[in-house]
């Protein structure tokens, strides 16, 4: 009797279909995109646009990477690499620190420090962007490097993930290190990290992300195009008033902004999805 | 829980932790304490004093009327985005889950849009939309309606939902996925024997048991559409037309940040904080108790 | 030469005492078995000896000198953890020679040390794994070699036996007990299993509720249970405690044996005996309800009632039988020399 639910015949056909339908419908709108940057303005000006790729992708590209259109894209490709690095291994280190410290130490005012960290899961960037912005500008950091990455790093869902993935680690483990004369750093570095490795590869795929698509933040902080990061770097990209934006140059930008993450993804594809779960949980 | 093994000293544990208290201290709670302060007083336009008003503020915004449709707004927006996109979502995760062979493959292609930015998502939606060159408005256009979302507040709002939830539909996708997954398929057969069609096993057992996956994933995508959409409203719309997509975020930045009315923005921010500390008391309450209803 | 000595030795979490003094002097190369129920404080005891835990009164010391506030390192104690506690990244090679690059032995040395210690425990072959593709009894010699390895002066066992299979428990038991000889290590060895605390220890400590009950040889806890808890506790099958009234009358009524010497006692009386240790006697009047019979090969334990009560009792008969073989109601010898008397109210023996 297996297969009885509709597994085989009519039922399986339908799904197929309803799936590449959907996919479709997903996928469109990237399709359009590469179109769009394979082709010369004057095919986009005169709608509507070809459903085929036309043949100015090298050119397009090349104008995009080189010259952009306020400042080369290849730069703010650059930009947006150091800024998710720097999110998600800041958010990475301070997390297993703060986590280790938590976890396998009974220190004062560690209940207290529990909650702080636990609060700021209420505090998105979001909400709190204008005194967040002047507390960075006080520091001196616009159009930093550290301006972009430090505001970001604190992070509880990490912070929370490594607690309970350390929480799984058996007593034991600790104990035997400390019968072979291991200090607490060295337990941490020796034992606990290469246990981790998984986890935090995965938390890596998340957070790289998360770092990667940042926008309002860059916003607010880089006024020097030199600093922009490529995800918001795009908004700057069209003309302000009613001037025809430069189509297959932005498209081409778009998806050079989206590459990276995409990639990651695919082909992380495991790791993506182990990350994805376990910060929710 | 607590673990039983515990190592000795309290220095090296305070210097471990002092960089996530630091950075939160500074970065998180300065802030949020600065954005509370703020609440109360109105700079003078040049900066250099402000006076103090007390709850003055809360309430220039509760009878603002811009203020009070951008409740609305919000509420609209937020509502249709999770629909659509869990709507959308369900669907497929439905589809995927009957299919053995192929099921990676569609995973895969059906995965990806999560790691496209909000911001890049309403740059290719507009570029669709686009009134004068978008491939969409013209073919609308052939079918005799006129797509004007710049125009046209209805359609400003329809394309930044659209937008966000396109951007959502993965995440959905793979939490959905996951959910029918892990109902046994025993129950599922059973009822298939006993002449159960489809919708009627999708309604009696099927819903029922993702109830949990669905309750947690409406939270989630509530908070992604108040806060995560930031781009997507930036790119496409900018608020307008009229005010039309001015979702709260939105607003704290446009008010504090293009308006320079720092103290409505501040009290914007206090009501934002509230909002968040009530989605995450009900994200904690799903945790607490995953349980199926 | 290592001696271990605990003096008084508490512990409590709050207001609650876990183990309430405990002192016992331990000699050079001796393996003492520590053996209890669940939840007696053994573990906690050992781990008190091995600075894992904290004292909360009393003196542990190793070789004449306290080591309370020493971390486990500087006690020079190796440990062997109930579930390996392998740590599951490292080769086997790796997880032997911790210790050593820990204390900054040269490599040299190190890779002969480990060398050693695997030749000594049959590992040669699996240095190169990791403990995941490892079966039980060899991820069980790891950890022993673990260790090993360090040339320790006292071993420490935490029920390292209680996750293997019956058969490999026996042979790592006797391996153990091999090794322990071979390198003449003081050990002290945790379980909740008689059988392997007899076959182990040189002497037993039978801890109960976080109170010494008895400490001695096997045979002296055999022979001579200081209380009920031990003699039931010591010996499988466990030992018959049966009630005995005024005028030494068995609970159906039938007066024990004249040849049993009896106390001096007013209180309560409870007889013990071992199912060894009693004999079949036709003509006695003390009778015995078959109920069932399990043949265990070399003998039969037989289950039933004294006739006439409901008190239980069980008899080992050498050979076998069945409940067809033998007559429904039997008469009972118990061996007079063989008989225990104890003090109903507190346990202990008279």
């Amino acid at each position: 009797m297996a297969g009885m639910v509709e597994r085989n015949g009519a039922g399986t056909i339908i799904s197929h279909v309803g799936l590449i339908f959907g996919i479709a419908i997903v996928c469109f709108p990237i399709y359009l995109a590469i179109v769009a940057s394979t082709v010369e303005q004057k095919d986009i000006v005169s709608p509507p646009l070809p459903l085929l790729p036309g043949g100015h992708f090298i050119e397009n590209y090349k104008k995009a990477l080189l010259s952009g259109v306020n400042i080369p894209v290849w730069r703010m490709l650059v930009n947006s690499t150091i800024m998710a690095m720097g999110i998600a291994i800041g958010k990475i280190v301070i997390s297993l620190l703060s986590a280790f410290a938590i976890v396998y130490f009974r220190f004062p005012l560690r209940t207290f420090f529990f909650w702080m960290i636990f609060l700021t899961l209420m505090l998105p960037v979001e909400v709190r962007i204008v005194p967040t912005f002047e507390v960075i500008a006080n520091f001196g950091m616009l159009n930093s490097y550290t301006g972009l990455i430090l505001p970001l790093i604190a992070s509880a869902t990490a912070t929370f993930l490594f607690r309970q993935f350390f929480m799984t680690v058996p007593d034991e483990i600790a104990e035997a290190a400390r019968v072979d004369g291991a200090k607490p750093m060295r337990f941490f570095f020796d034992i606990l990290l290469p246990m981790s490795r998984t986890n935090i590869a995965a938390l890596f795929v998340i957070l790289f992300i998360y770092g990667w698509n940042q926008y309002l933040w860059p916003l607010l902080i880089t006024t020097d195009p030199e600093m922009n990061t490529i995800v918001m770097g795009i908004k700057q990209m069209f003309p302000s008033g009613d001037d025809l934006a430069d189509w297959p140059v932005i498209m081409a930008t778009a998806l050079l902004a989206m590459l990276p993450p995409v990639l990651v993804v695919v082909f992380m594809q495991n790791l993506f999805i182990k990350g994805l779960v376990d910060a929710e949980k | 829980m607590e673990k039983r093994v515990t190592f000795k000293g309290w220095l090296l544990p305070l210097l471990l932790i002092t960089p996530q208290v630091v950075v939160t201290a500074v970065f998180f709670f300065w802030p949020a304490g600065q954005a509370i302060y703020q609440s109360a007083f109105i700079p003078d336009p040049f900066g250099l004093k402000s006076q103090f008003v007390g709850w003055g503020n809360f309430q220039f915004i509760f009878t603002d009327p811009y203020y009070l449709a951008s409740f609305k707004t919000t509420a609209i927006f937020s509502l249709s985005v999770t629909i659509v996109s869990m709507g959308v979502a369900l669907w497929l995760a439905l589809m995927a889950d009957r299919i053995i062979k192929g099921a990676a493959t569609y995973r895969t292609l059906l995965i990806w849009p999560y790691a496209v930015a909000p911001a890049i998502a309403g740059v290719l939606w507009l570029f669709m939309f686009n009134p004068r060159i978008g491939v969409v408005s013209w073919y609308l256009d052939k079918i005799g309606y006129d797509w004007n979302h710049v125009l046209n507040s209805n359609e400003a709002m329809l394309l930044v939902v659209l937008a966000s939830a396109w951007s959502r539909i993965s995440y959905n996708f793979l939490f959905f996925l996951a959910g029918l997954q892990s109902i046994p398929k025993s129950l599922v057969e059973a009822a298939a024997m006993d002449g159960a069609g489809f919708w009627y096993r999708f309604r009696t057992i099927v819903f029922p048991l993702l109830s949990p996956t669905t309750f947690f994933l409406l939270v989630v995508n509530i908070v992604y559409a108040f806060f995560e959409t930031f781009g997507v409203i930036h790119t496409i719309t900018a608020g307008g037309p009229q005010q039309a997509t001015n979702i709260m975020v939105y607003k704290v930045y446009s008010d504090g940040f293009v308006g320079q009315d720092l103290g409505s923005s501040a009290a914007q921010s206090v009501v934002l904080l509230f909002v968040v500390g009530l989605l995450t008391i009900l994200q904690f309450r799903y945790i607490e108790k995953k349980v199926h209803y | 030469m290592t001696t271990i000595s605990l003096k008084d030795v508490k512990k409590s979490y709050g207001n609650l005492r876990v183990i309430h003094g405990v002192s016992v002097d331990i000699h050079d190369s001796e393996f003492i078995v520590v053996v209890g129920p669940s939840g007696c404080g053994k573990s906690t005891l050992l781990r008190m000896i091995a600075g894992l835990e904290d004292i909360s009164e009393g003196e542990v010391c190793i070789d004449g000198k306290v080591v309370n506030h020493l971390e486990p390192m500087d006690r020079n104690i190796a440990m062997v953890f109930q579930n390996y506690a392998l740590y599951p990244h490292m080769s086997v090679f790796d997880n032997i020679a911790y210790s050593l690059k820990i204390a900054k032995t040269s490599k040299a040395e190190i890779k002969q040390r480990v060398q050693e210690t695997a030749e000594l425990l049959q590992l040669g072959d699996y240095l190169d794994r990791k403990p995941r593709q490892l079966s039980g009894g060899q991820r069980q010699r790891v950890a022993m070699g673990r260790a090993i390895v360090r040339r320790p002066s006292v071993f420490l066992f935490d029920e390292p036996l209680s996750n293997l299979d019956a058969k490999l428990r026996v042979q790592m038991r006797l391996e153990i007990k091999r090794l322990q000889r071979q390198l003449g290590i003081t050990s002290v060895f945790v379980t909740h299993d008689q059988v392997e605390a007899m076959t182990l220890g040189d002497k037993l400590m039978v801890l109960n509720d976080g109170r010494v009950e008895q400490f001695g040889t096997p045979v002296e806890l055999y022979q001579k249970p200081r209380s009920i808890f031990v003699a039931q506790f010591i010996g499988s099958p466990s030992m018959n405690i049966v009630p005995v009234s005024e005028g030494h009358r068995l609970p159906n009524g039938a007066v024990v044996d004249h040849a049993v010497p009896k106390p001096q006692h007013t209180g309560e009386l409870s007889l013990g005996i071992r199912p060894e240790h009693i004999d079949i006697e036709p003509a006695s009047d003390v009778r015995f309800l078959i109920e069932m019979a399990e043949q265990l090969g070399a003998n039969t334990l037989i289950h039933g009632v004294l006739e006439g009560s409901s008190a239980p009792l069980v008899v080992s008969l050498p050979g076998l039988h069945t409940l067809e073989s033998l007559d429904a109601s039997i008469g009972l010898r118990f061996q007079p020399e063989n008989c225990h008397w104890f003090d109903t109210a507190t346990g202990d023996r008279l």
